[in-house]
């Protein structure tokens, strides 16, 4: 097939068809085993924690679309990050972008610690932050962008020319942004991680994590981990993130338009203190955004003046569910210091940002006008000035 | 005058019998519209009423309702304090490495899952752990590998694949003697046959995918921790690591226990009958049966024989895995243990003769029928 648009690629690509069948969803393979006719030479699958058609469909497309040669399914998001943090061995060092999500701040800090592997967190957007604290044993790099919650912006490709330079591996989470606004493997990145929980899967249905590799010989390495922690996704679970995949291109430019819109509002609200969206001229990071990417994503952060601010804010807004998660056809409302960043100590939390004033936003496909009206009502309840307890 | 007792009798219910315990797994779990079988929450998250209100679910990874009912049951079966459901048996083993560190070293059953086996050797090594390796035979041998580094025994019993069983409790009384924590691989036996926890073990695990789902369907793994403080630890390391099982495949599972008594029973029936079958067979060197449960492994007299054997099977089935209703036919030596070194396999036993049985629960004059039949036709050359 010629080379199509990425749009219609999600839905015309080689599992367009079942080829037994002609089926044009693909089928969901419950077998655990697979029959062999051969004593010493076996068939495409065996057993389905090495390999499973549905799995192998959903980890065949999530590569053709990130522009790599392997993907790989896995339970969770947090599933593929600990199970490519396994390349590292005792002794090695890995450098992690300072506001990255509170699950990967876990595993780097409580798990990979106790064997021997090193971190240091880093300004990732400060590039000589990120160059003065490469070790000799720095094996990797690890980049979250637009970061969590503050949707900082990385310049992908000078990292990515930093870490070449003192031969370490760079991984990049793209949860945020999908293969539909930014191909970070084209980039130079060599591991893409995804929560497909969000944005890929997109209906708050499904558990999912996926990696994919440019590099064939990594793509060796990584699926020998997948085979051996055997941290695989179900394959209902592969179906649903197959089928949610399908309409990933519309609901993502839909709900980056409404975010855009969103920001704007917010930008010129008087109780709010600050917007973080890399879509806003003013933000930061908006230029290397739009060099790096096609778009700023659904996902965007701002700050109220406290928690009691908050908390009248979240008591009186109706459509947006207040809950953890993002990426979803619903809008979903997060308190990070209490959600997501929960894990993180609250000097480290503070430190970077995450304070207790600050909501994070996912916009679902709800109309604007129905969202932006809903939170001028419950910002009609906040009080603009903070509540001095002595 | 007799006083109304009621509410005392209802709490003082006698400990269920395992075959109830098994019919009800997720029975009285969903209050709002009394659904017997139990709903599969696809939810992944869960809405908070305002900050810091949570229902107890908030994201699916760390804690969903269909999985909760799945590690209920398993915490139960095996009389320990919490279970935890995981996308594989291999990810339950996996996620069980978070509670040592580097430095640490294993004392580890020599005949062993060749998955298993290859998990430890050529991952956990490199992260600084290190493994020695007994049959738990003699306890003066076992006791002269512990160091002061050593920090668990880990355990399949029978093993896989030559059927050895191991002393559990001997075992627990080492393990407690050095505050060793005991981890025992629970696969072939299901609590229906066995509890290791009830005989000191510490941590028990599962490959549910075997005889706990039965059919061949779903990929899943289930880990048991005696106590609190130990089940505080694994609960966070499961939702750090995020192996954990799907909630339609925890409903699978749980739709595969509930049959999980009967089927044991008719596997043992069929495996007894095969191995007196096996055994009077001239074809067969030597039969491996541990007595109990539905695993056995058999060597041929000649290593070319295995092939035409495998290819003449008209109804077991030639597949790698174990443990569900359809009779399976595993080869050790190029398929479950081909990750363990030659000289290693031959020195534990798994030698190029030597098949692995899973009985299923078909008629066991079919399967005999079956194997009497590749047997003939195996030295006829056909």
């Amino acid at each position: 097939m010629t080379k199509v648009s990425f749009q219609t690629n999600l839905l015309h690509n080689q599992h367009k068809f079942d080829k037994a069948t002609g089926g044009v969803s693909v089928p969901i393979q419950h077998a655990s085993t697979f029959h062999q006719s051969k004593f010493d030479e076996f068939g495409e699958f065996d057993y389905s924690r090495s390999g499973n058609p549905t799995r192998q469909a959903l980890e065949e497309a999530i590569a053709e679309l990130e522009g790599g040669t392997r993907g790989f399914a896995f339970s969770s998001g947090m599933a593929a990050i600990s199970t490519a943090f396994l390349l590292l061995s005792k002794g090695d060092h890995v450098l992690v972008t300072e506001d990255v999500y509170g699950g990967t701040y876990r595993m780097v800090t409580e798990v990979l610690n106790r064997f021997g592997i090193e971190h240091t967190f880093v300004d990732m957007t400060d590039l000589n932050q990120v160059a003065s604290n490469i070790k000799p044993n720095t094996k990797v790099i690890y980049m979250e962008t637009p970061s969590n919650p503050l949707l900082k912006v990385t310049d992908i490709e000078a990292v990515v020319e930093l870490a070449k330079k003192n031969n370490c591996l760079t991984f990049l989470d793209n949860t945020f942004l999908t293969p539909a606004l930014q191909r970070p493997l084209e980039l130079g990145v060599d591991v893409v991680l995804h929560s497909a929980t969000k944005f890929l899967s997109g209906h708050s249905d499904v558990l999912a994590g996926l990696a994919v590799v440019k590099d064939e010989e990594l793509g060796k390495q990584l699926y020998k981990l997948q085979n051996s922690f055997g941290a695989v996704l179900g394959v209902q679970d592969a179906w649903l993130v197959l089928r949610g995949l399908k309409t990933l291109y519309v609901r993502l430019e839909q709900s980056s338009k409404a975010a855009l819109a969103i920001a704007t509002y917010l930008q010129n609200h008087p109780k709010v203190e600050q917007v973080y969206y890399p879509g806003l001229s003013c933000h930061l990071g908006h230029e290397i955004q739009l060099k790096q990417a096609t778009g700023a994503g659904a996902v965007l952060s701002f700050r109220l003046k406290d928690e009691n601010a908050v908390r009248s804010f979240v008591n009186q807004v109706k459509i947006p569910v207040f809950a953890v998660s993002l990426g979803a056809v619903e809008s979903i409302l997060s308190y990070p210091a209490k959600m997501s960043h929960a894990a993180m100590p609250r000097e480290e939390r503070e430190r970077r940002g995450i304070t207790d004033g600050l909501l994070r936003l996912s916009v679902g496909l709800e109309s604007t006008e129905d969202l932006i009206q809903d939170f001028e009502e419950a910002f009609k309840n906040v009080s603009s000035t903070s509540v001095t307890v002595s | 005058m007799v006083k109304k007792t009621y509410h005392k009798r209802v709490k003082t219910v006698t400990k269920q019998n395992i075959d109830t315990t098994l019919a009800q797994i997720g029975n009285r779990s969903e209050k709002t519209t009394g659904a017997v079988n139990a709903p599969v929450y696809f939810s992944t998250a869960y809405r908070h009423e305002g900050i810091g209100q949570s229902t107890g679910y908030d994201y699916s990874r760390t804690g969903n309702p269909t999985r909760r009912i799945v590690e209920d049951a398993i915490a139960k079966l095996e009389s320990g304090d919490r279970g935890f459901a995981f996308s594989s048996g291999m990810a339950a083993i996996h996620t069980l490495m978070s509670l040592f560190q580097s430095g640490d070293e294993f004392i580890v059953s020599s005949d062993l899952y060749g998955g298993t086996y290859r998990l430890f050797e050529k991952d956990w090594t490199k992260f600084g752990l290190s493994f020695r390796y007994t049959d738990f035979k003699d306890e003066v041998e076992t006791e002269s590998l512990i160091s002061d580094k050593t920090k668990a025994i880990f355990l399949e019993t029978p093993t896989n694949p030559l059927m050895q069983e191991t002393d559990i409790v001997q075992v627990a009384k080492i393990a407690q003697k050095h505050d060793l924590l005991l981890i025992v691989d629970n696969t072939f036996y299901t609590p229906v046959l066995q509890r290791p926890l009830e005989l000191g073990a510490d941590i028990v695990i599962h490959s549910a995918t075997k005889y706990l789902g039965g059919h061949n369907d779903v990929l899943a793994g289930l880990v048991v921790a005696k106590t609190a403080e130990l089940s505080e630890k694994i609960a966070h390391y499961h939702n750090s690591s995020g192996s954990v099982l799907s909630p339609f495949d925890s409903w699978l599972l749980v739709r595969g226990m509930k049959t999980l008594s009967l089927r044991m029973k008719k596997h043992e029936e069929n495996a007894k009958q095969i191995c007196e079958f096996l055994q009077t067979s001239e074809d067969v060197t030597d039969v491996l049966y541990p007595g109990m449960g539905g695993m056995l492994s058999f060597r041929l007299r000649h290593p070319e024989w295995v092939n035409p054997f495998l290819q003449n099977l008209s109804i077991i089935t030639f597949a790698e895995s174990l443990g569900g209703v359809e009779s399976f036919i595993t080869y050790p030596w190029t398929q479950t243990h081909m990750d363990i070194p030659e000289d290693v396999r031959m020195k534990n036993g798994v030698c190029n003769r030597l098949l692995r049985f899973s009985v299923g629960i078909e008629d066991a004059r079919d399967i005999i029928a079956d194997l009497s039949q590749a047997f003939t036709n195996m030295k006829e050359g056909r």
